[in-house]
């Protein structure tokens, strides 16, 4: 696995946890945080992202009162915005899971660290990517519809050979999943949270920890239950971001009609998902004073995960390119020169330069070393993952097959507040997580603390 | 009913593994440890017997997977078949993925589910806490002598011995024993 290699690469001498950290004192440190008042600081990312998450609310509003037609879409361009939201947020999703059961399969250690919160980023990021197909329906309130139940019309059932259909039993199955696994990993950090409380926040911890009380058997059933929802996830994961390529890949425009797509929203899936994960994990370490808990070897691990897959990607838009050439189909050969040189062409080049270029920094160690640097460029991959779905989807649809149906997207105000909105979402939930919840996993992390004879 | 055990407290879990081993040596019943993380090793030395989890979880992908494919085979082919692009009725490809979801989803509730249910951990259920501390940085080893031929000095002096900082006897009743075996 080239994840494997990727992550034995780091074989440094620095220990996983820093600062030669206690049992006891690994409880201290991710609980006290909790137990505090919060800081200003974390009033005002929160204020930020609730007024965000406000602009989001007055844009769907205003979009569902008025309908659709408040978007930037016609005849030729049906997605645009909605559709590259929802696909981006869903490809963010996918780092959690990767980490939290792909490397726990894999035993690699060094995801106790960020495991948690990226499980946390992966539901929210769901939420946030089923927002979208919900208002493109454009009647909200009938979204039960999606569903195969027995109604008074016939029944007249679903269309199950529809990749949208597929969609909503991934990602209903895969936030679902996630939530139970995500929950499962709290269990035992509630308890700990609980035995250090007292009243009212003792009663909803303790509720919440259902009644853990750190059995050997318990460890024992957790341990083989974390291992199979892992093993349930891994594939899963991969068919979420399958099927939600599918919704192109199973179309007839040419630059979504494509037996690579699969794959390659996957990987790229990955590729977004580890720069969000590590977007995050920078902020948090220095606003939650995780530093010793997230440690360079950390941010190495997930830079050369980002290397990885980003040269992945770039090897798929090169294929992709190659393919449109070699089929002789002259539409599909006329969508790549589109793609690249046409009227949206610089979103193109802002794609590449994200997403392929930038990446290739990470190979320097003085780079990987550099936080802010890292920082900075894991901002850049979002964005030019965020591009990457604009592209596929706005420019294969702008020229149709009959130049007179050829169209220019621009998005509306509307749909910007919308994507703001989902950004606000996405923080608001977040922080409050920041806020009530263990951002460590404390139980794994003690687990791969040296024992008190290795140290 | 209730029986009296021996409770001892170690800083680490390494040294709590050890302590069961030579209580295990000696035929002395463990009745449970409780622990901040799992410790490798205990498993054995309590003789834990593999979980049925993997079981549990496979019936329910079954379960899921067989629903998924008959509920699309029934409600596409057989209830009101509708011509969609003029595809088959039973287009067998084009289920694969709902039945592949629903087999997931099965498998992974079923799981879970089965782990609450069976580990009692359910909404405003109280657990055995022995020791407050145990959920953040003490490992607890509770033993019954009971029937064993060991006086509790020598118990104790064995448990101390392996590096436990504290060791109490303790009355417990047998509901919290039997009931979690």
């Amino acid at each position: 696995m080239a994840l494997d290699h990727a992550v034995l690469d780091v074989a440094d001498t620095t220990p996983l946890i820093g600062g030669g950290k206690t049992i006891g004192q690994v409880t201290r440190d991710v609980c006290s945080p909790l137990e505090r008042s919060p800081t200003r600081l974390w009033y005002g990312a929160f204020g930020a992202a609730l007024t965000a998450l406000l602009i989001g609310a007055v844009a769907v509003g205003y979009q569902l009162r008025v309908g659709i037609g408040t978007w930037g879409l016609d005849r030729t361009v049906g997605w645009g915005f909605d559709i590259t939201n929802f696909v981006f947020w869903v490809g963010i999703g996918h780092a959690g899971t990767l980490i939290s059961a792909v490397l726990l399969l894999l035993r690699q250690k060094w995801r106790t660290s960020i495991n948690r919160s990226a499980e946390a980023m992966t539901i929210f990021a769901v939420m946030c990517a089923g927002l979208f197909p919900v208002i493109h329906m454009g009647r909200p309130w009938l979204a039960f519809w999606v569903f195969p139940y027995p109604n008074t019309r016939g029944p007249l059932w679903i269309n199950f050979r529809s990749a949208l259909l597929w969609d909503v039993f991934a990602i209903g199955t895969y936030f679902t999943i996630s939530l139970v696994f995500w929950f499962i990993g709290l269990l035992p950090d509630l308890a700990t949270l609980r035995d250090r409380a007292s009243g009212w926040r003792r009663k909803i911890y303790g509720w919440l920890s259902l009644g853990w009380d750190g059995s050997a058997r318990t460890w024992s059933r957790y341990e083989t239950c974390c291992t199979l929802l892992a093993a349930l996830a891994t594939p899963l994961v991969v068919s979420v971001h399958t099927v939600v390529s599918t919704d192109f890949a199973t179309s007839l425009i040419p630059g979504w009609h494509a037996t690579i797509l699969p794959p390659y929203f996957v990987i790229g899936a990955v590729f977004s998902g580890f720069a969000m994960v590590l977007t995050l994990m920078l902020v948090a370490r220095k606003v939650m004073h995780f530093e010793a808990y997230i440690t360079p070897r950390h941010v190495h691990a997930m830079c050369k995960v980002l290397v990885f897959t980003g040269s992945v990607v770039g090897l798929a838009y090169l294929t992709e390119s190659f393919t449109a050439w070699y089929s002789g189909n002259p539409y599909e050969r006329f969508t790549f020169l589109n793609r690249a040189f046409g009227p949206s062409g610089w979103a193109y080049w802002v794609m590449v330069l994200c997403n392929v270029v930038s990446p290739q920094l990470l190979w320097f160690r003085r780079i990987r070393n550099d936080l802010r640097l890292v920082f900075v460029l894991s901002l850049v991959i979002n964005v030019g993952m965020w591009f990457e779905r604009f592209v596929i989807i706005v420019t294969s649809l702008e020229r149709d097959f009959l130049t007179s149906s050829w169209s220019h997207y621009t998005p509306t105000l509307v749909e910007l507040g919308t994507l703001l909105g989902s950004f606000g979402l996405f923080f608001t939930l977040f922080l409050l997580f920041c806020r009530y919840l263990p951002m460590i996993a404390i139980s794994e992390v003690k687990g791969v603390l040296p024992g008190r004879h290795e140290r | 009913m209730s029986r009296r055990v021996h409770v001892a407290l170690f800083e680490d879990g390494a040294e709590l593994v050890a302590a069961a081993n030579a209580c295990s040596r000696l035929r002395i019943p463990i009745v449970d440890a409780y622990l901040p993380f799992p410790v490798h090793g205990l498993d054995e030395a309590m003789g834990l017997r593999r979980s049925r989890l993997p079981l549990v979880c496979f019936g329910g992908g079954l379960v899921g997977l067989s629903l998924g494919l008959a509920l699309q085979y029934w409600t596409s082919a057989v209830d009101w078949p509708l011509n969609v692009g003029g595809k088959p009725f039973q287009s067998f490809p084009a289920f694969v993925p709902v039945a592949f979801e629903l087999m997931v989803l099965c498998a992974g509730l079923a799981t879970a589910g089965a782990l609450f249910v069976r580990s009692r951990l359910l909404p405003g259920h109280v657990g055995v806490v022995v020791d407050p501390r145990v959920s953040d940085d003490r490992f607890v080893l509770v033993v019954a002598p009971a029937g064993a031929s060991i006086r509790a000095a020598d118990l104790r002096a064995l448990l101390m011995e392996h590096g436990a900082i504290e060791c109490r006897e303790q009355i417990v009743t047998d509901r919290h024993v039997e009931a979690r075996s």
